[in-house]
């Protein structure tokens, strides 16, 4: 891990490379993060892949995070690893959620679906980032999944784990935990619209 | 055209098939497939499913596989047929009950599960366990390691046709499981890892049984390899098949045996000390080629270096509580309770409500039988993870199936999905 001192050496050139993309700097726990502009996210990816001296090339892990209380809402973390000096750090892009934070991810079935039929407006979007990292493709896949993030440019953004017709992004935090009837054969004329 | 005096006057010409002037092209079948493959090479593309239900695939994984005859053009891996939402549900549970429920997502290397967990949670409350915990965790979790080969090497070998290594491999990881009962009380899914340390020290009788253990399973994993080593099918079929480049790898995020397969020496328990790890002395066993054989060699030799670590552990196991003595995190010991009114208000708190972790964020890595097991843990205070999330290897590693197959036959595809080593519950989560 870059220590603190380090961890502002890289916000301090990353922002002289890029102006404004980091937006912040944490180091708890031995960990480093940088949260950054979800708009500049290639440029911060790209430049910690090729700059000689960061050369983080292994892409461990890309999550998505919802702070539901909290501004901006979203956050994309990846997971970086430099494999020869075994450091590791955490860049998150902080996305706003397009749609304020009254009417989405809620499970109820009338609503038109928020991701298929409107147009992607209403969710927030980020940059794929499967050209510098292959092994993004699954993982922004299941980021999609659960939390409605677009990924701008990615080759194939579908739903990976959830029914490919399920609607509502189940791991956001307003998502309610057990919401969804199970269908046995005696309910199954109760549950709202079970033929679809 | 209709056959003059077949029809009846005023109905009405039916359609039927017209009997061309054929010409028989080519003298053999194979120049005939050749003049149709040239004529029209689209129509050869024949798209099936393989699986869900399908016993080489480890699991409910479906593949959609173009074949062109008998050669993979194209892959497509399906999954989540058994994805149970145990993310979500972690977030509604108090910290000490989620170790339970993470050990279900890859099935077979449940210790790693609960290790990652445990030891993010340990990160995120800075807390150190007492070092004869270290020493068990790693005990178990090399244990596990054999169990979680043993398991894949049967069942690979399966898949290829070697149907005697099944059952020898299953033999010996029941006596795994015997052992996993005896120190743990539950042959899978043992929930022996606390926050803290374990649950429970080994039992009188358990050490006899490992060292029995460990001074057969070198001459077994000889047995196993005399089988599969001099077989000609198993050669043929694992040789310079599924071979991907260490470059190529790494860019699709593949880690653990398939990577060291492939000639990258990486391993988390060398590279990123934690744990016991740094005080035993072991090897990284890597290939050259990185194809099927290649993955099959490592993965034994990881069996052995398994062996010798778990033989280290047993000689070096020191003294000590084996879970860490801080009240507000730990069950107090049972024989305080009804002396202590402290003891037991603490037993009480920690029952019903579970411990507070205080927010922050934190990853924690570790190197489990398919490779790097990430657990990503967001607290915000109460007494419930805000966000739990497990970088499984076989989910990553999955994606570098198509890039295996693509250009190899249908059986081929069948033993790179078996060098793969896949766990679906892993996958789905």
């Amino acid at each position: 891990m870059p220590d603190a001192p380090g961890l502002e050496l890289i916000a301090q050139e990353l922002n002289d490379a890029s102006e404004g993309s980091v937006l912040g700097t944490y180091h708890e726990h031995g960990q480093a993060c940088l949260i950054v502009d979800s708009d500049r996210v290639l440029d911060v990816l790209g430049w910690l892949r090729h700059t000689p001296g960061q050369e983080y090339r292994f892409l461990a892990s890309l999550h998505g995070v919802d702070y539901l209380p909290a501004e901006p809402r979203f956050g994309v973390v990846y997971e970086l690893l430099n494999m020869p000096r075994v450091e590791r750090l955490r860049v998150r892009a902080a996305l706003d959620d397009p749609a304020g934070s009254a009417d989405e991810g809620a499970p109820d079935r009338p609503r038109p679906r928020s991701g298929e039929d409107d147009p992607q407006t209403l969710l927030p979007a980020i940059d794929s980032c499967v050209s510098l990292f292959p092994t993004a493709e699954f993982q922004e896949r299941e980021v999609y999944d659960f939390f409605g993030i677009v990924f701008r440019g990615h080759p194939d953004l579908r739903r990976i784990l959830m029914p490919e017709d399920y609607v509502g992004w189940p791991q956001r935090r307003d998502f309610p935990l057990g919401g969804e009837p199970v269908i046995f054969t005696h309910n199954e004329r109760e549950v709202p619209r079970w033929f679809e | 055209m209709s056959r003059p005096g077949t029809e009846t006057p005023g109905a009405p010409e039916r359609e039927t098939l017209e009997r061309t002037e054929g010409e028989v092209v080519g003298t053999s079948a194979v120049e005939r497939t050749a003049a149709v493959e040239e004529l029209e090479p689209e129509h050869e593309l024949l798209t099936i499913n393989m699986g869900p239900h399908h016993p080489a695939t480890h699991g409910v994984l479906r593949l959609l596989v173009s074949l062109e005859g008998e050669v993979v053009r194209d892959l497509k891996p399906i999954v989540g047929y058994v994805h149970t939402g145990i993310e979500k549900n972690c977030e509604d549970k108090s910290y000490w009950k989620v170790i339970p429920f993470v050990e279900r997502m890859d099935y077979l290397s449940y210790f790693f599960n609960m290790e990652a967990f445990c030891g993010c949670v340990e990160r995120l409350l800075e807390l150190e366990i007492p070092p004869r915990a270290e020493y068990l965790r790693v005990l178990h979790l090399e244990l596990n390691r054999i169990h979680s080969h043993l398991v894949w090497l049967g069942t690979s070998a399966l898949d290829l046709g070697a149907m005697s290594m099944f059952f020898y491999c299953f033999r010996d990881r029941d006596r795994v499981l015997d052992l996993f009962e005896m120190s743990t009380g539950q042959r899978m899914h043992t929930r022996y890892f606390q926050v803290g340390g374990v649950f429970e020290d080994i039992p009188v009788g358990f050490e006899r049984n490992l060292r029995a253990f460990c001074s057969e399973m070198p001459s077994r994993i000889d047995q196993y390899m005399a089988i599969l080593d001099r077989n000609e099918i198993f050669l043929s079929r694992t040789r310079n098949v599924g071979i991907v480049d260490r470059d190529r790898l790494l860019d699709l995020g593949v880690s653990g045996p398939l990577l060291r397969a492939a000639g990258e020496p990486w391993d988390l328990r060398k590279v990123a000390p934690h744990l016991a790890y740094p005080d035993l002395d072991f090897q990284i066993p890597i290939g050259t080629v990185g194809d099927g054989y290649d993955r099959y060699r490592v993965r034994v030799q990881e069996m052995r270096e398994s062996v010798r670590i778990i033989e280290q552990v047993l000689d070096g196991l020191p003294e000590g509580p084996w879970i860490a003595d801080d009240r507000k995190v730990v069950l107090p010991p049972r024989d305080e309770l009804p002396v202590s009114m402290e003891a037991l208000i603490h037993h009480f708190k920690l029952v019903t409500e579970g411990f507070r972790v205080p927010p922050g964020e934190a990853y924690n890595a570790i190197d489990s039988p398919r490779g790097e097991l990430g657990c990503f843990v967001v607290a915000d205070g109460p007494d419930k993870p805000a966000r739990v999330h497990f970088r499984d290897p076989s989910f990553v590693n999955l994606q570098a199936l198509r890039e295996m197959s693509v250009g190899g036959y249908v059986a081929d595809l069948i033993q790179n999905l078996a060098m793969l080593d896949p766990i679906l519950g892993g996958i789905d989560r």
